[in-house]
């Protein structure tokens, strides 16, 4: 067990418990916060893989406005934010048994793969991985129409924004 | 990775340091609980209501608004640290995607999102 | 590599050959050490946050006509300890209602996203806490904690004016969050790169001269960030008392109020390191590390001054005219800027030294100079429709 391995383990059963408080918490502003640290969790695991720019991004753009949007969207529509109802609805056991089926696939389907033993190759040192997002990015036969495209996306999104949320005159 | 460890003991201290002032302060203060010194403070007269209202939907899109702009601001990074290697393509490419999320803003603004009113 | 050169390396070195000296392995030793070091680093900035207040105080009174602390030690210096002994005593008074967990956090957190922006702020050539290659994006990401602990205090103390303060505060905290992230890209566009090393070292001529607009936005754009007058929402004292930290009392206000001192000094620096050069002073720095440090020091401290200057001189703005302002006016202004910076940029790619900073310092203040026109003739044409109201009136008379 290599301490990589250990570090790995300990933010993993962070971010899964986090991801289980959001969904059995009471107070649905606690459960915003939980998923604050759930979000947290993910990006600690980018910064483990080494994909620097992606646990920045994960934090300014998943901590920073996305979280806030939920948090601010709880705050603004409930009148009394606990849940009063149980906890379970009357067809748990069916999600039960369901999520316990897909486990068992998936373990059986892992078993055979061999990537759970072997170690991922080092990158080479002089790896920049922002330059090669940029090179990638812009270049014609790389990703430059995606990275157009969701230009357009965005601002097909915050037309759908205005046309959902902001429906006064 | 080595980095990141830094960071995070970084986190660790400066939240052990903000956690012992506050214990050197929860130590050394009084404790007397009192229910007049322990209400809501409403410049000194009693609440009036509930400590809930209902707040402007403003503020929401205004959020929204705010993560297009991020997400977009954070998709030119990788573009603007490459942007002296690569030659004209890459600057009008990044260009074009500027404008057309400032065509994006000028919708909003003339649909009087972006009006706090 | 001597002591004065490089001090770090030094003291790690030593440090070292006495923890593994005593039979401690080489990657405990490792982390041992880093950990005293940010230990070091933070325990000095918890006493220079002390003797900011103290800054604070003396020159907010001289630009109030007054003098300030003056009996508490020579110049009022014990000050700052005074105010440190009587926020200790305090009794910590929790408002009954409020969410025990997320209002005793809040000012942790606070407190935490100021003090983990210094792991990225170059001190001297070879003295930075982690050399991240995505420094700018590194201070957005604290500056995103940050205003994650504002809501929870707000909501926490149970307060529907410390809620709206909270509200308000981020609001105007997340808006002005794009032009300072568009005003990043700029010396990114510079230097090649995100990494505050390297945008120090590629200031050979400083990027105020190449492009000032960006530095003033960036200004601008931190200032509202800080949450400061002219844009203290959350502080306006005879709007909404305190704001989200009406509730707070004792040390827990100590960490809201010490660290947003703090957030104003740290964010003089970067805009220093950003657009001023940072440790660099036309060759001094190569001399000695201390050397280097001192004029950090010094030109984030003359950063905090115009930042404080601007506080003690200007008004209040409302919050209607604080958002406006930026969706409106700096937003577009600041894509506007990138996009003239990108071009030029390429356009001069060859061009000699001096015609590229003449180019662009043209071109900010070109830019600047018709944003400004534009502002002034919408206000103008504001003004009239007051205005004209009011002439018909008069020529009734």
């Amino acid at each position: 067990m290599t301490g990589e391995q250990i570090i790995f383990l300990v933010v993993a059963f962070f971010t899964l418990g986090s991801g289980f408080m959001v969904v059995t918490t009471r107070n649905l502003v606690h459960a915003a916060f939980w998923l604050v640290s759930t979000l947290f969790g993910v990006a600690v695991v980018f910064a483990l893989l080494n994909a620097s720019f992606l646990a920045v991004v994960q934090v300014v753009v998943y901590i920073g406005a996305i979280a806030i949007l939920f948090i601010f969207a709880v705050m603004l529509t409930r009148k009394d934010m606990r849940d009063q109802g149980p906890q379970m609805n009357p067809g748990w056991w069916f999600g039960a048994l369901i999520s316990v089926l897909v486990f068992l696939g998936l373990v059986f389907l892992l078993q055979g793969w061999s990537g759970l033993s072997t170690t991922a190759s080092a990158m080479p040192s002089d790896f920049d991985a922002i330059s090669e997002l940029g090179n990638v990015l812009v270049s014609p036969d790389a990703y430059v129409l995606p990275f157009e495209v969701a230009s357009v996306l965005l601002v097909a999104a915050l037309i759908g924004a205005v046309y959902v949320a902001f429906n006064r005159k | 990775m080595s980095q990141w460890i830094y960071i995070g003991l970084f986190m660790i201290v400066g939240l052990i340091i903000p956690v012992g002032a506050i214990t050197v302060a929860w130590i050394l203060g009084p404790k007397k609980a009192n229910p007049i010194k322990q209400s809501t403070y409403e410049c000194g007269i009693e609440t009036v209501g509930d400590s809930w209202v209902q707040f402007k939907a403003q503020y929401y899109i205004f959020a929204l608004v705010f993560l297009i702009f991020d997400v977009e601001t954070v998709f030119l990074f990788p573009w603007a640290v490459k942007l002296g290697q690569l030659g004209m393509f890459a600057v009008i490419e990044g260009i074009i995607f500027i404008l057309i999320l400032i065509v994006g803003l000028m919708y909003t603004w003339r649909k009087g999102m972006l009006e706090w009113a | 590599m001597s002591f004065w050169n490089d001090p770090l390396k030094v003291a790690a070195d030593w440090l070292m050959g006495i923890f593994t000296g005593w039979g401690m392995p080489g990657i405990a030793a490792q982390i041992l050490i880093g950990f005293l070091g940010i230990l070091f680093l933070l325990s000095l900035l918890m006493v220079l946050d002390i003797f900011l207040v103290w800054v604070e105080r003396k020159v907010v009174s001289r630009f109030q006509d007054r003098i300030g602390p003056n009996r508490v030690g020579p110049f009022g210096l014990i000050q700052p300890f005074a105010d440190i002994i009587k926020l200790l005593i305090k009794e910590d008074i929790t408002p009954d209602g409020a969410d025990k967990v997320v209002y005793n956090l809040a000012p942790l957190l606070s407190m935490m996203s100021v003090l983990i922006l210094w792991a990225v702020m170059p001190l001297a050539p070879r003295m930075i806490g982690v050399d991240l290659n995505i420094g700018a994006l590194y201070i957005i990401a604290a500056g995103a904690i940050g205003t994650l602990s504002i809501i929870m205090a707000g909501w926490a103390s149970n307060n529907k004016y410390a809620l709206i303060g909270a509200f308000r505060q981020v609001a105007v905290m997340v808006a002005f969050e794009i032009p300072m992230l568009t005003m990043l890209l700029i010396p990114t566009i510079f230097a090649g790169s995100m990494g505050f090393n390297a945008i120090t070292e590629a200031q050979d001529v400083w990027f105020v001269w190449l492009a000032p607009l960006a530095a003033l936005i960036f200004l601008i754009a931190a200032i509202a960030e800080l949450g400061r007058a002219p844009f203290d929402m959350a502080e306006g004292e005879s709007e909404l008392v305190a704001g989200y930290n009406t509730e707070y009392s004792g040390m827990k206000f100590g960490m809201f109020y010490a660290g947003e001192l703090l957030h104003a000094f740290t964010f003089g620096g970067f805009w220093a390191i950003l657009f001023f050069g940072g440790y660099r002073f036309f060759g001094l720095e190569q001399v000695s590390a201390f050397l280097a440090v001192a004029v950090i020091l010094f030109k984030a401290f003359i950063g905090y001054w115009i930042i404080m200057w601007v506080r003690y001189t200007l008004l209040r703005i409302r919050i209607d005219h604080m958002l406006g302002f930026n969706w409106k006016f700096l937003t577009p202004l600041g894509f506007v800027l990138l996009m003239v910076v990108a071009l030029l940029n390429a356009l001069l790619a060859g061009t000699p030294a001096w015609l590229y900073v003449a180019a662009m310092f043209l071109s900010n203040v070109i830019l600047g100079l018709i944003a400004l026109e534009i502002a002034r003739s919408y206000s103008r044409k504001e003004r009239e429709k007051v205005e004209g109201v009011r002439q018909v009136v008069e020529a009734r008379h």
